[in-house]
């Protein structure tokens, strides 16, 4: 037991972003709605780690948690986000506020359209670095974001430019320069590039992917796109209703899915290969306001039996790098 | 024989007024023709700006063209008669992209399938209604007790947009205008919307023209594919011979943008415009409105809007690259479409 505990410290500390029990739970009148309900995961430096589920799965709750952005009626219930030791959620609001964008940064959901519009590029930011107790003459700043941004493919004289001359790539690609401006340890991407055409998504991922490669970041990049995960991370969580259904290496989910519902969302891609039968998963994901007990996609699932509507899988190590919450995988569970 | 809804020429400017002196072309001499038997699927991609919404509006007569007409069984949609027009709204429907924004939060959601009941007539008696409803639903797959009587806030996206597809199905129209109807609603529920949408034309012989700017549902959806960059037709024709082996450098931008759910199947494309060529962007000129983006750009390609060349039997691109193979008009698109090869299949009468 005493090994096995210090296995898990090193583990932790080879992680850049360790996630342990997070909960978040919406209080409503009729109840809590618990949106995030026990995700474990790690991610290390320089990787990209993709967490992908339906609306309402909890993917963007997670990703606000993980910033401290949740708002009331919003709460973080319990466990632990640990960024190089430091547990995020026990600090102070101004000690979170000042790791924000230095440590932890994010490129909202449609960010494009958090930029203000009165407010010329370059002076965004600016106030970015002023915030984070940079000091620099004018002509060092000037430079500094002509860098910036040249990292993220503009030119420099989109500094003197105001939002609405920007195409919605290149507002995007803003805010990753802002994202990067203080060269944090994480970045999380939720959805940022939803909103944007194949091609110009295509352009955005790129630039973050060179901007995290120049930086060595960790990437969390939440979103709902399989074919997009396919090509821009390196392991994959799936989450159903609030908790992680399955999590590995993004090459194994793709080649071989275990839980019944990452098989089924993998079923009902479309490709460009081959025309085939419409296949949507039936049903409903569950109401997270009072959530039954046992497994939450037993309603949906084809592979259901016994125990799945009593006890709530736990997320396991069913083989190396694979973890599935699952009871098809218990070692006493029946086999599929 | 006289198409049910066609575009014949149509072009549409905005701007170029008073307050507003820069021109935005946003379509330019287009002509489409969709007869209502043999029912077909038509999908219409391009990226934002190309133009695709406003043909979708065009064909509404929610917008007037500025050059060119739509005719509605050969009569100009400005120039209805009052039954006409109340046939034309009855023949072509239309689902809108967002399915959070076209209800009436006040009203439950039984309100927008009992409208359209009682506008056109569709039922002599309430129980009536409520059982073709009911049967409506159930065609998209929706339980009618757990849909019925509630508000819209307390369904899904995919259960409002699959309403939205029951209640163009409830009209037994003969022409869908699907704009961009699955890029709001999550992955697993985009193949039921889109198997519903594929239903309704198999079974009730109802033509569909799917406008979106995703590729693969495009091709899993839809027979003939039109490509529009700027509000110009690049390429057209077969689905499998254009998302299969594209022609136009610009259809084969957007068939490699797409990342395709496999890790092993790198996405290649476009890298970000360097700044000579944005600047080269900005200047305009008379030809080819893809050219300052285009690896296989000449000279020609500055200086005149290429022509469509009709490439095989069932596919035509407008780019340079074919010049000498047989030009075809921009009113004669429909030459290289594939006919559906469905049987027809007979409305049930309503």
């Amino acid at each position: 037991m005493a090994i096995q505990a210090s296995d898990e410290r090193t583990r932790v500390r080879s992680a850049v972003l360790a996630v342990r029990d997070l909960r978040v739970y919406y209080h409503t009148p009729r109840g809590a709605v618990r949106a995030v309900d026990g995700v474990t995961f790690d991610i290390k430096a320089g990787e990209r780690l993709g967490l992908v589920g339906e609306s309402g799965s909890g993917k963007t709750t997670i990703a606000l948690a993980l910033m401290r952005l949740i708002r009331p009626p919003g709460r973080i219930e319990g466990g632990e986000v640990l960024v190089d030791g430091t547990d995020l959620l026990r600090l102070a609001e101004e000690q979170m506020r000042q790791r924000r964008l230095a440590v932890i940064a994010m490129v909202a959901q449609g960010a494009m359209n958090s930029l203000n519009p009165v407010i010329r590029v370059r002076d965004q930011i600016a106030d970015a670095l002023k915030d984070h107790g940079v000091r620099l003459s004018k002509a060092e700043l000037g430079s500094r974001i002509a860098d910036l941004l040249q990292h993220v493919g503009l030119g420099p004289h989109v500094a003197d430019m105001f939002p609405h001359e920007l195409s919605g790539g290149m507002k995007q690609r803003v805010c990753i320069a802002i994202a990067i401006s203080m060269q944090p340890k994480v970045i999380i991407a939720d959805e940022p590039t939803s909103a944007l055409d194949v091609v110009v998504q295509r352009q955005v991922m790129e630039t973050l992917r060179n901007v995290q490669l120049e930086l060595g970041a960790a990437v969390i990049l939440v979103g709902h796109d399989m074919g997009l995960m396919a090509q821009a991370v390196d392991r994959l969580g799936v989450m159903y209703a609030g908790t992680l259904a399955e999590l590995c290496e993004v090459r194994a989910i793709f080649e071989e899915p275990l839980h019944p519902y990452s098989q089924l969302l993998i079923a009902s891609l479309p490709s460009l290969d081959k025309k085939g039968v419409f296949q949507g998963i039936p049903g409903l994901p569950p109401s997270l306001l009072n959530k039954p007990k046992g497994c939450p996609f037993r309603p949906r699932c084809p592979k259901a039996f016994d125990k799945c509507v009593d006890v709530e899988p736990l997320l396991t190590e069913v083989k190396p790098g694979r973890w599935v919450s699952c009871h098809l995988y218990d070692v006493d569970g029946v086999p599929a | 024989m006289t198409a049910l809804l066609e575009a014949k020429n149509v072009g549409k400017t905005f701007g170029g007024g008073l307050f507003d002196k820069v021109r935005t072309v946003a379509l330019r001499d287009f002509s489409l023709g969709i007869e209502s038997e043999p029912p077909s699927i038509l999908a219409v991609v391009g990226e934002s700006g190309s133009g695709k919404t406003t043909l979708a509006r065009l064909l509404l007569g929610l917008v007037g063209p500025t050059t060119g007409q739509v005719l509605y069984r050969g009569t100009d949609l400005r120039s209805l008669s009052g039954t006409q027009r109340k046939q034309f709204l009855r023949d072509v429907q239309v689902i809108f992209q967002d399915p959070y924004e076209v209800y009436n939060p006040f009203y439950y959601v039984d309100h927008v399938l009992e409208t359209p009941v009682q506008k056109f007539g569709l039922a002599a008696s309430r129980a009536e209604a409520r059982e073709k409803i009911e049967e409506t639903l159930r065609a998209v797959g929706l339980r009618p007790d757990e849909t019925l009587g509630r508000y819209p806030h307390q369904l899904s996206g995919g259960q409002r947009q699959r309403i939205m597809v029951a209640r163009a199905l409830l009209i037994r129209p003969r022409i869908i205008i699907a704009d961009e109807p699955v890029s709001m609603v999550d992955a697993s529920l985009r193949a039921t919307i889109l198997g519903s949408l594929r239903e309704l034309n198999q079974a009730f012989g109802i033509s569909l023209i799917y406008i979106t700017h995703d590729l693969t549902t495009a091709y899993q959806i839809s027979e003939n594919i039109v490509v529009l960059y700027r509000g110009s037709v690049a390429e057209v024709g077969d689905v499998e011979k254009v998302v299969g082996d594209p022609k136009h450098p610009y259809t084969r931008l957007l068939v490699g943008s797409v990342p395709l759910p496999d890790p092993d199947k790198a996405w290649h494309g476009e890298p970000p415009p360097s700044e000579e060529a944005r600047k080269a962007a900005a200047v305009p000129h008379d030809g080819c409105a893809f050219a300052a983006r285009c690896p296989d750009a000449m000279q020609i390609c500055r200086e005149e809007r290429p022509p469509l060349y009709q490439l095989d039997e069932h596919r035509a691109a407008a780019c340079y690259l074919y010049l000498g193979q047989p030009e075809i008009g921009a009113d004669e698109i429909g030459k290289v479409m594939v006919p559906p090869t469905r049987e027809p299949v007979s409305l049930p009468v309503s």
